[in-house]
């Protein structure tokens, strides 16, 4: 059991999404960085797709109300377990009583969100398939909102006992990819890709994106040069996914991230390929992104890749669980 | 890639590795709906379909993972686009009881604006039709409509409203429909009703299906 202590302004209960409701209306929610999720969950022996905390907005504190096992993926905040430091993407072990600490994020390639797992995953109900937090319709996660203080969650197997203090390299130094030392983003162009004007298009590709501040869990809004359409475009409302690049009149791109709505009618210029996201997901507000074109075969294999990657955490966690006992990484 | 508009054949486009999207040609019509309700139910189960979503005479196929090619997949689409029989669903008629106008309805003067009609007209024609729910979308519970009078018909807000209210009817550019929660909207609020539309720990946990037809009752007219 932990007990929320902070302020926990946005911070919610998120597995991998709630993948087929879409046709009632319900958008997927689901971790910003669904492999930070996923490798936490690893770490200590959970399925992968167990529910966690995503936590946006620091300082955030937690007291463990028992004895338990927890691992921190995501962005490296300085974690302290009360006054001792803890290292980023690695698992670790709580005394009942023990208050953890997540500061400002840091260092070189400084994230955005920290991910919170815990023993057999955060213990809410199963809302249509998902412990994700739907907000629009207030369903799922935790009560279907967000985190407050004086909030009280279970592990769903809290006396577990798993071998901690081992860790990973974390993803953006694995999987790193960047242009002009900016990150990276494929796409693959949309229906109304052509419907843009070439210089357009081509600004679009050779150009920096800043992530505005009007960027949350339903939409990135970028800033950069206007796109404009050959003529103006209007479009039957149809089903988008995240990841979909939409162009408004005003010409600014909007990333549909995974608090959208599952249908949309603005043009779409492309979609930020699916084994991308995660890089979008921990972009800062105020950070700039760079875009590289790709196809179906490209996009495909990348999405192996990530795969391939948390296939490779799975044996290494699975080895250091099988060595003899008080022998860590 | 095809241009917005729908040409002479359906056109295929993919969003990201996530799902496609199958859109019919010609003029937005109830027949081609029909068409694309019997594609969703046949498409819902072929092996590399999560989820068969309609929109306004689309199709979105979400996948289970991406196929390595897309070849045979959008050749089976364009087969079965081809072969369909149109799916009439007699769905249920559900009366909403609609108070227009009012706190409920803070937009009615902005469409009196636009439209040079009075309350009482727009009322009249807004409660008109049988109105068929073509798909549901945008957010949990909400019902695409088809078949509003075009004369009441106004342009989205230029700046959306922050948050409007579960069960608020409004009017979208050529659309109109009831809000199922409180969020945020570009549409003009005219009215509003008290319809429960999305339970989700129902089976189905909405309460309206493609098919369903909507009538609005005027439960009365404020100033």
């Amino acid at each position: 059991m932990i007990e929320i202590l902070s302020n926990a302004a946005l911070a919610t209960v998120q597995d991998l999404g709630r993948l087929g409701s879409l046709r009632f209306g319900v958008g997927t929610a689901g971790a910003m960085d669904d492999l930070a999720l996923a490798a936490g969950n690893l770490l200590l022996g959970n399925e992968a797709g167990a529910a966690g905390i995503e936590i946006p907005v620091f300082p955030f504190k937690v007291r463990f109300a028992e004895d338990c096992v927890f691992a921190l993926t995501g962005a490296d905040c300085g974690a302290k377990l009360d006054a001792e430091p803890l290292l980023p993407w690695w698992s670790h072990r709580a005394r009942a009583g023990q208050v953890l600490t997540l500061g400002l994020p840091q260092g070189a390639q400084r994230a955005s969100r920290a991910v919170l797992c815990l023993p057999g995953g955060i213990d809410v109900p199963e809302v249509l398939g998902s412990r994700s937090t739907q907000m629009r319709g207030a369903f799922g996660g935790h009560e279907g909102r967000a985190l407050r203080k004086g909030d009280v969650l279970r592990a769903a197997d809290p006396k577990r006992a798993c071998r901690t203090g081992f860790g990973l390299v974390p993803p953006a130094l694995a999987l790193p990819l960047q242009l002009d030392g900016l990150v990276a983003l494929r796409v693959l162009p949309g229906a109304e890709y052509l419907g843009f004007e070439a210089a357009s298009r081509e600004a679009f590709w050779a150009g920096e994106w800043r992530i505005t501040a009007q960027s949350d869990r339903y939409g990135y809004r970028l800033s950069g040069a206007a796109l404009r359409p050959v003529a103006p475009m209007e479009l039957r409302s149809h089903g988008i996914v995240p990841g979909v690049i939409q162009v408004p009149h005003s010409g600014q791109p909007i990333i549909q991230m995974r608090d959208a709505q599952p249908s949309g009618g603005y043009p779409k210029f492309g979609t930020v390929i699916e084994a991308d996201l995660w890089r979008l997901g921990q972009a800062p507000i105020g950070s700039r992104i760079r875009f590289i074109e790709t196809n179906w075969d490209e996009a495909v294999a990348a999405l192996e890749q990530k795969e391939a990657w948390l296939a490779k955490v799975a044996r290494m966690v699975a080895l250091q669980r099988s060595g003899p006992m008080g022998v860590a990484a | 890639m095809s241009l917005s508009t729908t040409g002479p054949t359906p056109t295929v486009s993919l969003l990201g590795t996530t799902a496609l999207l199958f859109e019919a040609p010609g003029a937005l019509a109830f027949a081609s709906q029909q068409r694309i309700w019997a594609l969703a139910q046949e498409a819902a189960g072929w092996p590399e379909v999560r989820e068969a979503v309609p929109g306004m005479n689309n199709l979105m196929l979400s996948f289970v993972r991406p196929p390595r090619t897309l070849d045979a997949l959008t050749a089976r689409l364009a087969a079965a686009w081809e072969a369909v029989t149109p799916l009439t669903r007699e769905g249920r008629v559900v009366e909403l009881p609609v108070r227009y106008g009012g706190a409920g309805g803070p937009h009615m003067a902005d469409v009196v604006a636009h439209t040079g009609l009075s309350v009482e007209q727009i009322v009249e024609l807004h409660s008109a039709p049988l109105y068929p729910v073509y798909a549901l979308g945008s957010h949990p519970g909400y019902c695409y409509l088809g078949g509003m009078d075009p004369r009441i018909a106004t342009p989205r807000r230029p700046v959306p409203v922050l948050s409007i209210p579960g069960g608020a009817v409004s009017i979208g550019g050529a659309q109109t429909g009831v809000s199922a929660s409180a969020g945020p909207s570009g549409w003009n609020t005219i009215g509003s009703t008290t319809m429960t539309f999305f339970d989700p720990v129902r089976d189905p946990p909405a309460t309206l299906q493609p098919g369903d037809r909507i009538r609005f009752l005027v439960e009365g007219i404020e100033p």
